[in-house]
């Protein structure tokens, strides 16, 4: 039975401590995807906002960032590998971990990117009149209006981005990378159900408790004012008219 | 590559036909578990937020880990094809079921009254007017859906399923760039596919769209 065994496994303290205990594993695979994350983040939140104050190139990124998804996450991250790992040489794991990054980092661009870009496109083009009215800079727009607007939007693509960064980190185990992966992986190759089963258990309960923990975070963070005190109908149209371009495989 | 390709011609093309079906099946189970469930979220109002919540709760599961759990909770063989065609279908309809309900939620007012003054009872109207109207939203969500499954089918190649991933495990297995090269363009061209026969289908059933919309 699949619940006795998992919780038979998970119940051993010998699998949680040590070179290949539950914690350890547990700690590289949150170091790996939130290293993915903000790597992604660097690069896609400062080109979301551009594209989506200027309104300039929006369909050739949105066509780019689009087709990306449409890649086999297995397919990229065993071509990066071969790509990759016989130039690095010498110790240690950067020849696995730097091509599961690139991997990881390009399947976290597309949602932050999108949502960024059409979280500032569709902030209400009369609010954004009143901010130049009141005599604000594009600058000031930017900052003061259109970003605590969109925030609302480029948390669900944080969201995504990073729900499906977690759940590529275990794919990622598969080209000898650490994390929870190792369990599902390892425990294949020893016949192992067990283990399997367990490191799955352990992995969607990861994915769970991190969506939790930053839908807790976006409800503090994004401005009263946005998410309902006015007007709380806006909101809900808005998060609705984006689902299409929020959800993400989950790899 | 051309001649990997025709070296493992038969192999690879029946790869294709299973990534194929893997992908596709799902589809259509999904969308037939989503729409009575879709449908029930937009009916009743109370049901909405718990129906949307749930879907996107099984949607943050990996898919590694779903095919993985599966087999202990269904009693079937890890290596059996079915663990995969569940775990996509979960997927699918954890992204549909939404879809659908806000795209039912769209159909204007004026025409459900239009309709209900034709003398359309809800079930009537349901299957004549309001899916019609919304099918435009939910070919769009398809098509996310069998982008997403075309690329999640693959990595069910790390525990064995054999389909166009297995030219990843291979690639990988014997440091070799061809087949993995085939095989992200195969598994791109088969989403393109996908995408293709979906956007044909929705333009098929609603001719109105191009009468008054000649883009």
């Amino acid at each position: 039975m699949i619940f006795t065994d998992v919780s038979h496994w998970l119940s051993d303290s010998s699998h949680w401590h040590g070179q290949d205990g539950i914690l350890l594993h547990l700690k590289q695979h949150l170091q790996y995807s939130l290293i993915a994350l903000l790597i992604a983040a660097v690069i896609a939140l400062p080109l979301g906002l551009l594209i989506g104050h200027t309104r300039k190139g929006s369909f050739v990124v949105v066509a780019i960032a689009n087709s990306f998804r449409a890649l086999p996450t297995v397919g990229m991250l065993t071509f990066f590998y071969i790509l990759i790992s016989p130039h690095i040489h010498g110790t240690g794991t950067a020849s696995y971990f730097i091509p599961s990054e690139i991997v990881l980092v390009l399947l976290a661009i597309p949602s932050i990117l999108t949502n960024t870009y059409a979280g500032i496109e569709n902030v209400d083009p009369a609010v954004r009149d009143a901010a130049t009215g009141m005599g604000m800079r594009g600058g000031q727009v930017l900052w003061r209006v259109e970003l605590p607007n969109a925030l609302p939007l480029i948390f669900s693509g944080v969201r995504s981005s990073f729900l499906q960064v977690i759940a590529t980190a275990t794919v990622t185990a598969y080209v000898g990378l650490g994390g929870l992966g190792r369990f599902l992986i390892d425990g294949l190759s020893q016949q192992d159900y067990p283990q399997m089963a367990s490191g799955a258990v352990l992995v969607a309960a990861l994915a769970l408790l991190v969506d939790l923990l930053l839908a807790v975070i976006q409800r503090y963070a994004v401005s009263r004012g946005v998410t309902g005190r006015f007007s709380r109908k806006r909101v809900i149209d808005a998060e609705t008219e984006h689902t299409l371009p929020t959800v993400q495989a989950a790899a | 590559m051309i001649s990997y390709f025709q070296h493992n011609q038969s192999q690879i093309m029946s790869w294709l036909g299973w990534h194929a079906r893997l992908s596709a099946i799902p589809l259509v189970f999904g969308l037939i578990i989503s729409l009575p469930l879709g449908w029930f979220a937009r009916r009743y109002r109370w049901a909405y937020p718990p129906v949307v919540s749930i879907a996107g709760l099984l949607y943050t599961i990996p898919s590694l880990a779903l095919f993985i759990v599966l087999p202990g909770l269904l009693k079937t063989k890890i290596l059996d094809p079915n663990n995969v065609i569940v775990a996509l279908t979960i997927y699918t309809v954890a992204l549909l079921v939404r879809v659908v309900a806000d795209g039912l939620a769209e159909v204007p007012d004026d025409v459900q009254q239009a309709a209900t003054a034709m003398g359309y009872r809800s079930f009537g109207r349901l299957i004549k007017v309001e899916l019609p109207i919304a099918v435009p939203v939910i070919g769009a969500g398809l098509r996310v859906a069998a982008v997403s499954n075309v690329s999640l089918v693959s990595v069910s190649a790390l525990i064995g399923v054999p389909e166009l991933g297995k030219l990843f495990t291979n690639g990988f297995q014997l440091a070799y760039q061809t087949p993995i090269l085939i095989g992200i363009i195969l598994s791109v061209l088969l989403a393109l596919a996908f995408d293709v026969v979906i956007q044909i289908i929705t333009r098929a059933l609603t001719p109105w769209r191009r009468a008054v919309q000649p883009a």
